[in-house]
């Protein structure tokens, strides 16, 4: 059995986000960049379900800064193969694109069962999982949180609001959109990744041109101007907490 | 290539979601642009009841005992039909379980544009998608091509996409449902919690800035001097720290309590979802920019662990 996780860097939310000048995109240069969090839950499933049923597995990631050191983590999970995606990534790239240039990728790799996170929070032209599932012509499934292999199939779980739960059976090979991994993604010291920066490598792949068609044709990026936002209590944290206390108050809750 | 908007509905076990309403509306703004109907798509076995309340101009029900139940590869067959014939102007779908697993297969599919997280429609039809946790707002026109756009909720009210006056019903043909690559086994329904937070008063939400497990004890002890809970987002239900029965939001619970308390939340859309009926929110976070403070009536910028120990303390006192 093998096994590919695809992750994709995004934009740490904590940092401030800036428009570009052209105003239709994220000014890159301010950006940080971090793992995708459903893509770091589809690298937690795949290790676990290694660990329940002996596959390999391999991780791919476009190129972006930081990418390497994503991937060497990946490497001291357990993954056994990590493979960088080089090319012209830099100013970002859109879905339709990025599942295109994997889906070329996957070729030539033995994979069963493809897992990426269910979304990212960029997305705008549709999500990896299922644009990549349609390149490659095999079925997806997205907002799973549980995964079992049986027989050729996944036995999968899928979640629907309010905590309802669909079971499924997938045909396997098939691309799963990870919503949460079965474990939180273990967390590994820093150690360990140094150790596997010397024992792993990344083999890097070049996928040519990028084909950018179906992408998003956006007239205008902005943030969003709210209506109200919200009265900001000041003070020390004593001045804050009394003024909390009469909100309590007038509300009736105290 | 015609002008109407199609919706593809919703439902789950027997009942129409409330964000099929909500695209109905949005359907309804873009179809006053385009000039076109607003048409409703049902696809399902023996569920023509589910019409009665759409606020559509037309219903397009395909009826097939492999339909009952929603799974991507049958749904996936009968809207690609559909759409590759009708070629409507525009095809709306939830951004959700079942409407983010059709639109991106759709879009390569049928190769057709997709815009993603649609929240509105302005009047000259330019679609605006919130991305990045809420902090970022893209526009993108309508294509000349059929557009597939996910609608999110929390843009159009449900209410607005709902009628008392039943619209039409055209019943169509099922293509072939053979050769099908997902099944659904069963469901699993939402296991019950020691309490039901969708009707709980008093709730103190804690998100990933709670920091790690331990610290959930110092939000149940303010939750018990205000005779509140605790329930949470998702990252801490999932690193769990709180029981599923505790989550708020789009895959956890809807709540309207009198406060909604949050400590170390962001303010995600899925998060946000579960608390637009909360009377009362307050927000506390150290980054001002957090969108939880665009949602709040009061915010509080500081770091929660200044701030937690001492306002336990002035409850107390307030109640003497
Ligand atoms: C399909 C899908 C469904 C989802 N469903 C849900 C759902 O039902 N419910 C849900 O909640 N999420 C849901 N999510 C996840 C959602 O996208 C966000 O990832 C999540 O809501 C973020 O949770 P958070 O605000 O706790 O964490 P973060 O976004 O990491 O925010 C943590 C916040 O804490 C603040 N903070 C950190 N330290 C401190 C401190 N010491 N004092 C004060 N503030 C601090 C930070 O400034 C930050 O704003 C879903 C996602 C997907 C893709
Ligand atoms: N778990 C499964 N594995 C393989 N094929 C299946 C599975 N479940 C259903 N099928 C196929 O799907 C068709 C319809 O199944 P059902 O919906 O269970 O009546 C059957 O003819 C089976 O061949």
């Amino acid at each position: 059995m093998n096994i590919t996780a695809i992750l994709k860097l995004v934009p740490d939310l904590v940092e401030e986000l800036e428009i570009d000048d052209k105003g239709t995109g994220l000014d890159m240069d301010w950006l940080r960049l971090i793992i995708n969090e459903f893509d770091d839950h589809a690298v937690e499933e795949a290790i676990l379900l290694k660990e329940r049923s002996e596959a390999e597995v391999t991780v791919i990631a476009p190129d972006a800064e930081g990418v390497d050191d994503v991937l060497y983590t990946a490497a001291a999970k357990g993954a056994e193969k990590l493979i960088k995606l080089t090319g012209d990534f830099e100013d970002g790239v859109n879905n339709h694109a990025l599942a295109r240039a994997v889906a070329h990728v996957l070729q030539n790799i033995q994979t069963d069962l493809i897992l990426t996170g269910v979304q990212a929070h960029n997305d705008l032209d549709g999500s990896l999982g299922p644009l990549l599932a349609e390149y490659l012509h095999i079925p997806y499934a997205g907002y799973v949180s549980s995964v079992e292999l049986n027989n050729g199939n996944a036995v999968i779980k899928k979640e629907y609001p309010g905590g309802l739960i669909g079971e499924y059976e997938v045909q396997l090979q098939a691309v799963l959109g990870i919503q949460a991994a079965e474990e939180p993604p273990r967390y590994v010291a820093v150690s360990k990744v140094r150790m596997a920066m010397k024992s792993a490598t990344i083999e890097e792949l070049e996928v040519g041109e990028l084909d950018l068609s179906g992408g998003p044709e956006i007239s205008r990026m902005f943030q969003p101007e709210v209506a109200e936002r919200a009265t900001m209590i000041s003070g020390d944290d004593e001045e804050i907490a009394s003024q909390l206390v009469e909100i309590f108050k007038e509300i009736g809750v105290l | 290539m015609n002008q109407d908007i199609y919706t593809v509905v919703e439902h789950l076990q027997g009942q129409v979601s409330d964000i099929s309403y909500s695209m109905l509306s949005a359907a309804r703004a873009l179809a006053n642009f385009t000039g076109g109907n607003v048409i409703a798509v049902l696809l399902g076995h023996n569920v023509e009841g589910l019409t009665r309340n759409l606020a559509a101009d037309h219903v397009l029900y395909i009826d097939d005992p492999k339909l009952a139940e929603f799974t991507t590869d049958a749904y996936l067959k009968a809207l690609a039909q559909l759409i590759g014939e009708k070629q409507p102007r525009a095809v709306l779908f939830g951004n959700t379980s079942i409407g983010a697993d059709l639109a991106s297969v759709l879009s390569v599919r049928l190769a057709l544009p997709l815009t993603y997280s649609c929240q509105s429609i302005s009047e000259n039809g330019q679609l605006t998608s919130q991305i990045c946790g809420g902090k970022i707002m893209a526009e993108t026109p309508l294509s000349d091509l059929t557009t597939l756009i996910t609608i999110i909720p929390g843009g159009y009210k449900p209410e607005e996409g709902q009628t008392t006056v039943s619209p039409p019903v055209t019943r169509l043909e099922s293509p072939s449902l053979d050769d099908l690559r997902v099944w659904l086994k069963q469901y699993f329904e939402p296991e019950a919690g020691d309490v039901d937070i969708s009707k709980e008063p008093i709730l103190i939400s804690v998100g990933r800035g709670i920091s790690n497990e331990d610290n959930i004890e110092l939000a149940e002890e303010l939750a018990e001097a205000l005779g509140g809970v605790v329930c949470a987002s998702r990252p801490v239900v999932d690193l769990g720290w709180l029981p599923t029965s505790r989550m708020v939001g789009k895959s956890g619970q809807k709540v309207k309590p009198k406060l909604y308390l949050t400590m170390g939340i962001s303010g995600a859309p899925e998060h946000v979802e579960g608390i637009a009926d909360s009377e009362m929110i307050i927000a506390i976070n150290s980054d001002p920019t957090a969108p939880i403070f665009d949602f709040a009536k009061y915010g509080v910028e500081i770091d929660l662990f200044d701030l937690v120990d001492v306002l336990i303390e002035k409850v107390e006192e307030a109640k003497g």
